[in-house]
């Protein structure tokens, strides 16, 4: 049987970074999945994925959120940030963590869509749908807090999944 | 390529129901780990929460969830002995209705605090019922060796409920 479902790339951070990039990204898969383990050792601080480094104000999202106490729902037009895909609290790198699908990522017809969870256990937990509106195939990713660094020890993974 | 989404172990629960649904000597070779469920209770009522203990472990344990009923949505949070997952089908759920519920542990060969998260659904076409988004914590650094599953206020699970055990390797 066919792989199916494959690892592309993954990193873990030996010292801080405020930035992590998965670059050449094959265009031979369906979807990309991304799953991120991380800390950023100052609480309330959101994750972003910018792709194809651009920097332009062509996403948008939408989430619903419970913080313990409330469930909410809020979005952002036109942002330049990138995706936004969830929040993070805490020092420990097991502390947080979040998981992203890109949806048909490499086709140069449509706009690309994502699902993403966000899981800050101490704070929030979220679900968002996020737009990027390119009709480029996405061959190259960001992941960025909003400010601050991801801690050492931080592991992010890229997965391929192939539709045949 | 070597596969990287493996079935580890696999439960049905069988006729007579069962107390538990537990996965021990988890293999330490993957990087991530995904459950599968599909519940259903013998509690008196339409739905059920379920308990996860690891490594037959009692404390330290915390969930946040939001969740839409159909007519509300909700958020809550807990410390507990246990994480609270939701939510299985009960006995006066429509016949035949079963709660699915997937939860995914990144890390958890790891020596640093496990988060993990899950989503859970338990329709029925009848009562309310529910859709839950959960993040969990798990404040300990041990690697995840064993994973229990038991009813939360019900005594035993009913039969053909079952669990499916995944690993997820990175390279």
């Amino acid at each position: 049987m066919p792989a199916t479902y494959e690892p592309i790339a993954t990193t873990t951070l030996g010292s801080a970074a405020a930035t992590v990039s998965f670059t050449s990204i094959s265009g031979s898969f369906t979807d990309l999945i991304l799953i991120t383990n991380s800390a950023t050792g100052v609480n309330d601080i959101d994750v972003y994925v910018q792709v194809n480094s651009d920097t332009g104000t062509n996403y948008s999202w939408t989430r619903i959120t419970g913080n313990g106490t409330a469930a909410a729902s809020s979005r952002s037009s036109n942002s330049g940030l990138g995706f936004r895909i969830g929040n993070m609290s805490g020092s420990n790198v097991g502390q947080n963590n979040c998981i992203v699908q890109f949806q048909n990522y490499s086709n140069t017809t449509t706009y690309k869509t994502i699902l993403a969870r966000g899981n800050n256990p101490s704070l929030l937990v979220e679900a968002y749908v996020g737009l990027w509106r390119s009709t480029s195939a996405i061959t190259s990713m960001d992941i960025k807090t909003q400010s601050g660094t991801f801690s050492t020890g931080s592991t992010f993974t890229l997965y391929g999944i192939k539709a045949a | 390529m070597a596969t990287t989404y493996e079935a580890i172990a696999t439960v049905t629960v069988g006729s007579g129901g069962a107390a538990n649904i537990e996965f021990t000597s988890i293999p330490q070779t993957y990087t991530d780990l995904s459950v599968m469920l599909s519940l259903r209770t013998n509690r008196n009522t339409d739905s059920d929460f379920v308990e996860v203990t690891v490594n037959s472990n009692s404390s330290n344990y915390t969930y946040r969830y939001v969740r839409g009923s159909g007519s509300a949505t909700e958020s809550y949070t807990e410390t507990l002995a246990f994480w609270e997952i939701h939510r299985a089908n009960a006995a006066t759920s429509t016949a035949n209705t079963f709660g699915n519920i997937n939860l995914y542990i990144p890390n958890y060969a790891g020596s640093t605090n496990k988060s993990a998260y899950y989503d859970g659904v338990n329709e029925n076409n009848a009562t309310t019922a529910y859709a839950y988004l959960g993040a969990l914590l798990w404040s300990n650094t041990s690697a995840i060796t064993s994973i229990k599953f038991e009813p939360g206020a019900g005594t035993t699970f009913n039969q053909y409920s079952t669990a499916t055990l995944y690993g997820i390797k990175n390279s």
